[in-house]
């Protein structure tokens, strides 16, 4: 079956040991991750995974339902790259010299829409956030000019359709009671 | 932490993480707790002196003893199993006895003794990370470095071991936690938010099923362990009695259900009986009840009952689907959707059907079961073994076995009139697991005969738990299946590597003298004569006993479905 680009979002307790429990879950079934980050979430006291891989329909859906089988987890998600809106967030550190004695530098940086986020006399930093393509282009573009660092976050994302978690975490109460 | 408890203890001034550990065990029921001490769980033995007269330490001679035993525990008494252990490596120990309560959905709560708080990562002496080690084959594990957390964290590892589809806990207590003082009050675990054990029947997939049933032509049952665990015996019976459905089991979900009952068709999977497994690819509709399509059921999964509608009758929404695709799925605790499904079922027979069944068996008796029971050879038989063993137990003995070939034969077998009387290693096959565990199940059940059925290779990984069983005066009755091989590796090598018997041999030591070098009685015996009478003297004994049987050496566990073939290539000879 062919493979395609799922990002997983997963709503859980923010409680120590649930990152190496989810991360056990891929490393179990030898599938590599593209991206992994973690943060709150809408709700208070719920945390956020947003994880990006590339697999079959069939694999993950079984690996969301191993994912959401963990006592931790409150509920998780899997969407295509169509069903989502997603960005990641890039690093640039560049010497200072390149941006006086390199004038195209300059056109590189205000056509990819990029932030300059600190200059000092040795090197200054640009930001991008975007779709992988972008910061991508703008690292090849830079290279050029002598790169001294690289970095990119995980992919950030927001689902189109809702989530619902405070009408599960309602249900879930009822349940309980 | 959001658990919902409810019906809070009185509060006992100032005593230690220790001491409070051990109240926690009492207000969750328990009475009977197996473990090894060491450093680091030194404060909580000291609580175990004090409370002798209430909690009961079994010391075991290793701490892979102490787990197989708390799950022969659980297996038989319906309870939660505890296991104590000290750090590293008295934790790290633990982990097979973990990952096969895991894998077999065995309730147990393990506790192990860390290094005190401030030492942690330093790699202090018998220091080990048992949370990152223990993770993937927990199905929680937890953490205490402060005193006051224990009793919230106790309360929810017995609620999450025992709920839903039950599992091991691990908690790993800090020895700076273990001393420290605290007010203590205990508040049992009714609900965690995140964690949803029991998902609701949905009532209009009990109308498509029964729907499906009513269809059926040429029904078939499967079912597991989750008829016991769900303590669903008697609504099973019913639906079998009621629908006239022929029924097999998987290894565990033996004894769910009397082996003289009629429905019984026996076995299903790579030596299960030849019936149920040729017909899984006859059937046209398939009810899975409480079992999850293993690999050694199912065999090759692309040819696997492909004509049959399926019913999945399953409580853990990460079993749905996963190995077969089923056309309604019963999520909800079997013994709720076997009530329901009764309400609704019309009675009726199978008879054409039901002869199929006993035509495929009538081929099996004439090819393999004769031969395995009425021996003609001279060599003593595992199966003729087992059979003498029902004629004393009348099938009210706990069966206790390990993994491989005499664990086949004894599950093919062994007769039961009662559930919870079947206790062995399936998902994981744990080598080891029948001597520590038999001690368990005797505990679990005091007043049932538990008989432990084990290979030469496998008792020898856990023999030393002989000496566990004479310190607590444990009649069980060990019965050791001598074949001077790794019998089910050896029928492999023999069947599939050309018979290269790489490292299968076994040169084995005087067994009897080991047994008797911790004043067991002690027999053996090579001869078929001698059977009857060794088998009625260890019936009767009132003391543990063992008996080896030096059966024929080179005999093979048919039928037989090749890994990876289908359910209907299984094999006679």
């Amino acid at each position: 079956m062919e493979t395609k680009t799922y990002t997983l979002s997963v709503y859980s307790e923010n409680n120590i040991g649930l990152l190496n429990r989810i991360s056990a879950i891929f490393l179990k079934r030898h599938i590599n991750l593209e991206s992994f980050s973690t943060s709150a979430s809408e709700i208070p006291d719920v945390f956020r995974f947003v994880i990006v891989i590339n697999v079959t329909p069939n694999t993950v859906r079984r690996l969301v339902q191993q994912i959401e089988k963990q006592v931790d987890v409150i509920k998780a998600f899997y969407h295509t790259d169509e069903e989502t809106i997603f960005q990641e967030n890039a690093l640039y550190k560049v010497k200072s010299s390149a941006l006086f004695e390199e004038r195209h530098i300059q056109n590189v940086i205000k056509n990819s829409h990029a932030n300059i986020v600190t200059v000092s006399p040795e090197f200054f930093v640009i930001e991008k956030t975007g779709f992988r393509e972008e910061t991508e282009q703008l690292r090849k573009d830079l290279e050029p000019f002598g790169l001294l660092q690289f970095v990119r976050s995980g992919r950030i994302s927001v689902t189109k359709a809702k989530m619902g978690i405070s009408e599960i975490l309602n249900t879930f109460k009822n349940n309980n009671n | 932490m959001s658990a919902n408890t409810q019906n809070k203890s009185k509060v006992i001034s100032n005593i230690s993480g220790a001491e409070a550990v051990i109240r926690c065990l009492l207000e969750e029921g328990v009475e009977t707790l197996y473990g090894y001490p060491g450093g680091a769980i030194m404060p909580i033995y000291d609580e175990l002196y004090k409370f002798q007269d209430k909690l009961h330490h079994v010391l075991t001679r290793h701490e892979q003893g102490a787990t197989h035993a708390a799950q022969g525990y659980a297996r038989t008494s319906g309870k939660v199993g505890v296991a104590v252990a000290t750090s590293g490596p008295g934790a790290t120990n633990l982990v097979t006895g973990i990952a096969d309560a895991q894998i077999d959905s065995t309730p147990m709560v393990c506790i192990t003794g860390q290094v005190a708080s401030h030492l942690l990562g330093s790699d202090a002496f018998q220091e080990t990370d048992i949370i990152g080690i223990s993770t993937p084959v927990t199905k929680w594990n937890c953490q205490i470095t402060k005193a006051s957390e224990i009793p919230e964290i106790m309360a929810r590892a017995f609620f999450i071991a025992r709920s839903g589809r039950p599992g091991p806990v691990l908690i790993d207590i800090t020895k700076d936690a273990q001393f420290e003082h605290f007010d203590f009050s205990y508040k049992k675990c009714t609900g965690i938010r995140s964690y949803q054990p029991y998902p609701i029947l949905d009532e209009v997939k009990v109308e498509e099923a029964i729907a499906l049933i009513n269809q059926a032509k040429k029904p078939f049952i499967v079912w597991g362990q989750g008829v016991i665990l769900g303590q669903a015996e008697e609504e099973f019976k019913t639906f079998l009695e009621t629908s006239g459905i022929p029924a097999a089991w998987t290894i565990l979900g033996l004894s769910a259900l009397p082996t003289d009952h009629p429905s019984n068709r026996g076995m299903v999977g790579m030596h299960g009986n030849y019936a149920p497994n040729m017909l899984t690819n006859e059937c046209d509709l398939l009810i899975a009840i409480g079992m999850r399509f293993d690999d050694r059921v199912t065999g090759d999964l692309n040819t696997y009952a492909k004509q049959a509608k399926i019913i999945h009758l399953e409580l853990d929404p990460a079993e749905v689907n996963k190995n077969v695709t089923a056309d309604v799925t019963l999520l909800a605790d079997c013994k709720i959707t076997l009530h329901r499904l009764n309400e609704k079922i019309t009675p009726k027979t199978y008879p054409e059907w039901i002869q199929r069944f006993d035509d495929l068996d009538a081929i099996e008796y004439k090819k393999v079961i004769y031969n395995d029971l009425h021996p003609t050879k001279p060599g003593l038989t595992m199966g003729e073994t087992i059979e003498m063993i029902n004629t004393y137990s009348k099938g009210n003995a706990v069966i206790v076995t390990d993994v491989g070939q005499h664990q086949m034969v004894a599950c093919r077998y062994a007769k039961f009139n009662q559930s919870k009387s079947n206790v062995t290693s399936g998902g994981l096959g744990t080598m080891g697991f029948a001597l520590p565990a038999a001690i368990g199940a005797k505990m679990g059940a005091p007043d049932r005969e538990v008989v432990a059925v084990i290979g030469d290779g496998g008792y020898q990984m856990t023999i030393q738990e002989l000496g566990t069983i004479f310190q607590q005066k444990l009649a069980v009755k060990i019965v050791v299946l001598n074949n001077d091989f790794l019998g089910m590796v050896r029928q492999w090598q023999q069947l599939f590597f050309d018979k290269r018997y790489a490292s299968t041999e076994m040169v084995n030591p005087d067994f009897v003298k080991i047994a008797e070098g911790y004043y067991i009685q002690a027999k053996r015996i090579n001869q078929r004569e001698e059977l009857e009478d060794a088998v009625q003297d260890m019936m009767a004994s009132d003391q543990p006993y063992f008996l080896e049987v030096c059966v024929e050496k080179e005999d093979n566990v048919f039928p037989m479905i090749p890994t990876g073939a289908s359910v209907s290539a299984i094999r006679l000879e």
